[in-house]
């Protein structure tokens, strides 16, 4: 990964299986002291053009354990809002010789074009509605925490799997290890192409049907910001689509729920789900930190 | 009296069914002769021994962005990337600022091609005022100030019932209706076509029953009227499959192709290249290959490249953000060469029709043929030459293409307007 690491669709096994051992060293139950100098003397430029709180903080916090100098900026707070191109703005940035720039932008893409223009690594940290390859790493480490093994895993992906970046990102990883992948979610946010995407990939309107059998659901949040025309009322979505405790015992004994979150309470997931002993969603907060360790250990440290 | 000899080339003209090694005499911009060893005495001599001397070539679409967007391109520049390529003769579309809604704009358009182009220009006029698909514009004087058809190229007409009204004034006035056909509703917000390249790369998808709805709309609204309605750059395989039926029923239905839209699909993209973004969006392989069935059944009647130079800064950005269109004018006859010729799905009379007699028919024109008395356009090209489309060499003030760099075989050689020779390849 010299040049960053843009998604999880052209990474190989190896590297990905690299990328979560090395994770694994990073877990807190396996290091003693908190904060290392592996990264001393290099320095992160997180560029968010996009909300976020838990990818933003836990990138910093990454890097900061590290030993790396780590700085953010929100696009709110930069000369985007001058009107500066995504371009400028970059070749801006690069001039002041960071040794990678994590980044998160609204357009699918946006970190691929400029990866084509800018010398510096980029790290994706979400682009629009295609990749969002760290999520897919951390999540690979939460259920690996669990299970032996992603080989045969039967995984529900549930939701808006149309504008997800988390789905996109998970289907090409789990796909690559052999899981089969249920993709769930209504008629216009489930494309059919979706199964044609990568093997092992089967898609149904049903939710019972997904969650049937499955060691791990993950639930998407409902991308109220990226829909374009509203195909469900919030009550009606719940009803058809959100996970509830009655769903639960459908699935595989010990099965695992995840979010990547925000999550919306009452929307996709019931409360007693998200606070049950079957939710992993904040083992995926934290294994987020160490995951993102191990890719900036992976980009930097050569 | 200035006379021009072209010697030893192998002619062919679509009009007289012509293939042969031949002589064409030109007199006074005028096609003089074509025959065996005609008298050169006092003739300039352009040798075309080895090449292919075809009637001028047309390309009844392009954007010329001048008035409005001189940055991008101009009548100028735009006519030397079009001499570059071949062509001797080409239609601006009326999407430029102010649009070209009204026989002033025709007019001004006209004098300064007069003046500072190198190729033939004919305007194509709005349909629609402002392009904005509510209320006619003024159809009637834009053709008596030279206007050759209408359309509202880029901005289609939503409204079935403007349409049923903008063609049947362009039948009154013998000119076709060209319909950039697309419900914007079915297409609203996409960036590429719709398929497992837009689910790959999470961007939105503009699905080919948004052109589809629209030739069909259009080819009843024909019907309803008996206007010539012309499909500008067709992409898909149902449009091309209901233009063969409507020509079957008779219909004065015709149609086009650009050379990316039957030599690219969008499984070749590179991600996020915006020099691969365009309207209609590349489509599938298999939209790609009906293309071309349409092209070798007859169901495609010309080659139009739907040239639409844009602003280096402007193609900079995010995929999704960058406007919509990419040069066409220098690389058609290679890329048609490459996908049609080569390997062997048309002969060259065939493509010669395409790029000629074909677009003449549609709009009417007396040219795109080497009949005694035409006008001396003459496209000189060899179907095998090796040579490398260079960009950033391009006569075009623009760089958006998707083809820098790409290796042709055979291309233009040289390009005669009106009995003068505009532009020869370099070598």
């Amino acid at each position: 990964m010299p040049g960053g690491l843009l998604g999880i669709e052209s990474l190989d096994r190896a590297e990905i299986e690299s990328i979560l051992e090395r994770a694994k060293s990073f877990q807190p139950q396996q290091t003693a002291s908190r904060k290392s100098d592996l990264l001393r003397g290099r320095m992160i430029v997180n560029l968010f053009f996009e909300a976020s709180t838990r990818t933003r903080t836990s990138f910093e916090i990454a890097a900061k354990r590290l030993g790396a100098d780590a700085i953010s900026i929100t696009a709110s707070g930069s000369s985007v809002t001058k009107g500066e191109s995504l371009v400028d703005t970059l070749n801006t940035l690069g001039a002041m010789r960071p040794d990678a720039i994590v980044m998160r932008h609204a357009a699918s893409g946006a970190p691929h074009f400029l990866a084509r223009y800018l010398p510096t690594p980029i790290i994706n940290a979400g682009d629009g509605t295609h990749e969002h390859p760290t999520q897919a790493l951390l999540d690979a480490r939460t259920i690996l925490d669990r299970r032996p093994t992603l080989e045969g895993l039967r995984v529900a992906i549930i939701g808006d799997i149309a504008h997800s970046r988390v789905a996109r990102s998970n289907l090409f990883l789990l796909s690559k290890f052999g899981a089969q992948i249920v993709l769930c979610g209504p008629a216009s946010l489930l494309p059919s192409e979706l199964a044609r995407l990568a093997p092992g990939v089967t898609l149904t309107h049903r939710i019972e049907e997904a969650i049937r059998d499955a060691d791990v659901i993950m639930m998407l949040r409902v991308q109220l910001e990226r829909q374009h025309e509203a195909a469900f009322s919030a009550n009606e979505y719940f009803q058809f689509y959100g996970l509830r405790l009655e769903h639960i015992s459908l699935a595989k004994p010990d099965t695992i729920v995840m979010h990547p979150g925000p999550i919306n309470r009452g929307r996709e997931i019931s409360s007693e789900v998200a606070d049950s002993q079957r939710s992993v969603i904040l083992n995926q907060v934290e294994n987020g930190i160490a995951v993102r360790m191990a890719v900036l250990e992976r980009i930097l440290s050569n | 009296m200035s006379k021009l000899l072209i010697r030893n080339g192998r002619v062919i003209d679509p009009a007289s069914r012509l293939d042969a090694v031949r002589d064409v005499a030109i007199e006074n911009g005028k096609i003089a002769a074509v025959g065996e060893r005609l008298d050169h005495a006092g003739a300039q001599l352009f040798d075309a021994s080895g090449h292919i001397v075809a009637p001028g070539f047309i390309d009844m679409h392009v954007h010329l962005r001048e008035p409005g967007f001189e940055h991008a391109e101009t009548i100028e520049s735009g006519s030397r990337a079009a001499a570059a390529g071949g062509f001797t003769t080409i239609c601006c579309m009326p999407n430029t600022s102010p649009v070209n809604d009204n026989a002033t704009v025709t007019s001004y358009i006209i004098e300064r091609a007069e003046r500072h182009a190198i190729v033939n220009v004919l305007p194509i006029g709005a349909i629609t005022k402002d392009s904005a698909g509510e209320e006619l514009a003024a159809i009637g004087l834009m053709k008596q100030a030279g206007i050759v058809a209408i359309s509202d190229d880029g901005r289609p007409v939503m409204n079935a019932r403007v349409m049923r009204r903008a063609m049947e004034t362009a039948r009154s006035f013998g000119i076709p209706v060209i319909d950039h056909c697309e419900d914007l509703h079915l297409s609203a917000g996409g960036d590429m076509n719709e398929g497992i390249e837009s689910v790959r790369l999470g961007l939105r998808g503009i699905p080919a029953a948004s052109e589809d709805v629209m030739v069909a709309r259009d080819i009843l609204l024909a019907q309803l009227t008996g206007a010539r309605f012309h499909v500008a750059h067709i992409s898909s395989r149902y449009s091309v499959e209901m233009v063969a039926f409507a020509k079957g029923r008779g219909l004065p239905v015709t149609c086009e192709a650009t050379p990316h839209h039957f030599a690219l699909n969008d499984s070749a993209m590179p991600p996020y290249d915006s020099n691969y973004k365009m309207k209609p969006p590349l489509r599938s392989e298999c939209d790609a290959g009906a293309v071309i069935s349409g092209i070798v059944s007859g169901a495609v009647d010309a080659i139009a490249t739907d040239h639409a130079p844009h602003a280096g800064s402007e193609k900079m950005q995010e995929f999704e953000k960058c406007p919509f269109g990419i040069l066409g004018l220098e690389t058609a006859l290679g890329l048609a060469l490459e996908k049609l010729v080569h390997p062997g799905k048309i002969p060259l009379l065939r493509l010669v029709e395409l790029f000629t007699t074909g677009p003449a028919r549609v709009l009417n024109l007396d040219r795109g043929t080497l009949a005694v008395g035409a006008p001396a356009d003459i496209t000189i090209f060899d179907a095998d030459r090796a040579w490398t489309y260079d960009v950033n060499r391009s006569a075009s003030k623009s760089r958006n293409s998707p083809l820098d760099g790409h290796a042709f075989r055979g291309g233009p050689v040289a390009t005669i307007v009106n009995g003068r020779v505009v532009w020869e390849a370099s070598e």
